[in-house]
């Protein structure tokens, strides 16, 4: 039976599963001993290739990344898989059920996969997926894929997240482009469209690929050229080219040392979305609910409500 | 809104060759409505299966559903194999079509408790809220 934070961390590190589910656990219901877990593996984290699969709903990320899976245990590596699907904002409850479409890897040690509720977070995440991510990352697989929710139009968080973001398009969505508008279009290192046997593909691929014209034109970086692929991902084709491509974007990343640069990105994003929380959870132990009463009787403006409560907390901070 | 602290997590899971999903759908979606986060591992599983992924989940709760015979030899193994796994404080639920001459020989095996046919979800989700409610208090003292 797991012990303490210590002995959890000792064992992932030894690349003990039950460990690291329980770690993830612990970081996801924001249980104290997460945060030690953490501090203990962190020196030994940012090794694996975090990989953001994500796109509208129904655009079939969970059967991609099944095949993808598959391509990467063929090639030997080591796949940490975070599947995130979205908590009801109203219940807390959730029905995370990407698992099913990838039943086949249950029993292979090389592959471990976790699901998440989104516990209240937009975005297309939860809070504790970097965590996650880190854990897995700790643990020696050498690729983290991260699954997001359905996405709409601008939930993207997972670009801060992971080293290469792959876009997932389909056709018969309507208008094609309502599913990669702005955000998704400029986010995505490879561009994927999914169910490519369906009618309508030729469509699809043709405006993604004016899209990305478009986008080149607009980019003054060009040293990535992003590669728009086929797939038809629950008859199994397409992952192997998926693959070359995230292996190839990997060295790319190495050579440019943006590896380290989108890593770094990803610290800052972590770090200061802590700090913000912790500032936002003190500023409003402290004189929140007066200050908020006064704004609902608009007695007070949101923004003069905002600076009242940040000098109170440099106050505090220069008195301590 | 919801704080979103400590959800129960519960694996439910479909035992057997049978393709029945009709109850463990409407026994996710009342656990879901009750806050729960609710897993689902799919159709055909082995009692491996059913365990590993319990394990990688670190659920509470291991639900199975079984409407084809064959439970009296699945059921048990498959808690064998989580004691096995370091994992046997999870609670191990069955329900589905289970005659009544085979309860002693599960429960005596490890599950924990058993819905029969016609079991009314509300008390499902009673059953589990008591369960989970006694394990937070044993978890703070």
């Amino acid at each position: 039976m797991l012990q303490g934070a210590a002995d959890v961390a000792k064992r992932l590190l030894a690349g003990e599963v039950g460990a690291g589910a329980r770690a993830i656990r612990w970081l996801d219901d924001r249980d104290p001993r997460g945060a030690e877990v953490l501090a203990a593996i962190y020196p030994q984290t940012g090794r694996a290739q975090v990989v953001g699969v994500t796109g509208p709903p129904g655009a079939g990320k969970s059967t991609l990344t099944d095949i993808l899976v598959a391509e990467w245990r063929k090639r030997g590596q080591r796949v940490g898989v975070i599947a995130v699907d979205p908590s009801s904002p109203f219940t807390g409850g959730a029905i995370l059920g990407d698992r099913v479409r990838m039943s086949r890897h249950a029993l292979d040690p090389g592959v471990f996969i976790r699901s998440l509720g989104t516990r209240g977070q937009a975005g297309g995440l939860s809070r504790s997926t970097q965590d996650a991510c880190l854990i897995f990352d700790a643990m020696g697989y050498d690729i983290v894929l991260v699954e997001t929710v359905g996405v709409g139009q601008d939930e993207i968080d997972v670009v801060n997240l992971a080293h290469t973001t792959i876009i997932v398009a389909v056709p018969g969505l309507g208008d094609e482009i309502q599913a990669v508008k702005a955000g998704l279009m400029e986010a995505g290192d490879i561009f994927v469209v999914n169910k490519a046997d369906r009618d309508g593909y030729d469509a699809t691929h043709r405006q993604m690929e004016l899209m990305l014209h478009l986008r080149a034109q607009a980019v003054a970086d060009l040293r990535w050229d992003v590669p728009l692929l086929r797939a038809a991902a629950a008859k199994g084709e397409g992952a192997e080219a998926i693959v070359d491509a995230i292996a190839a974007h990997r060295s790319f990343l190495d050579q440019e040392g943006d590896f380290a640069n989108r890593s770094r990105l990803r610290a800052r994003e972590q770090v200061l979305s802590l700090v913000r929380d912790a500032l936002a959870a003190r500023a409003l132990a402290m004189s929140g609910d007066a200050i908020l009463q006064q704004v609902e009787m608009r007695r007070l403006d949101p923004y003069a409500a905002a600076d009242r409560i940040l000098s109170a907390l440099s106050e505090k901070s220069a008195a301590a | 809104m919801t704080t979103f602290k400590r959800p129960l997590r519960v694996l439910l899971a479909k035992l057997g060759m049978d393709t029945h999903t009709v109850g463990v759908t409407v026994i996710g979606h009342a656990l879901r409505e009750a806050g729960m986060e609710v897993i689902f591992t799919g159709l055909k599983q082995t009692p491996e299966m059913v365990c590993a992924a319990a394990v990688q989940e670190d659920v509470d709760v291991v639900g199975i559903s079984t409407l084809s015979a064959g439970h009296t030899r699945s059921l048990p193994k498959l808690a064998r194999l989580l004691r096995e796994a370091g994992a046997g404080d999870k609670l191990l639920v069955a329900g589905g079509v289970i005659p009544e001459e085979d309860k002693p020989i599960l429960e005596q095996a490890g599950v924990d408790r058993i819905f029969t046919m016609g079991s009314d979800t509300r008390d499902i989700v009673a059953y589990l809220e008591s369960w989970w409610a006694a394990r937070l208090a044993e978890d703070a003292a």
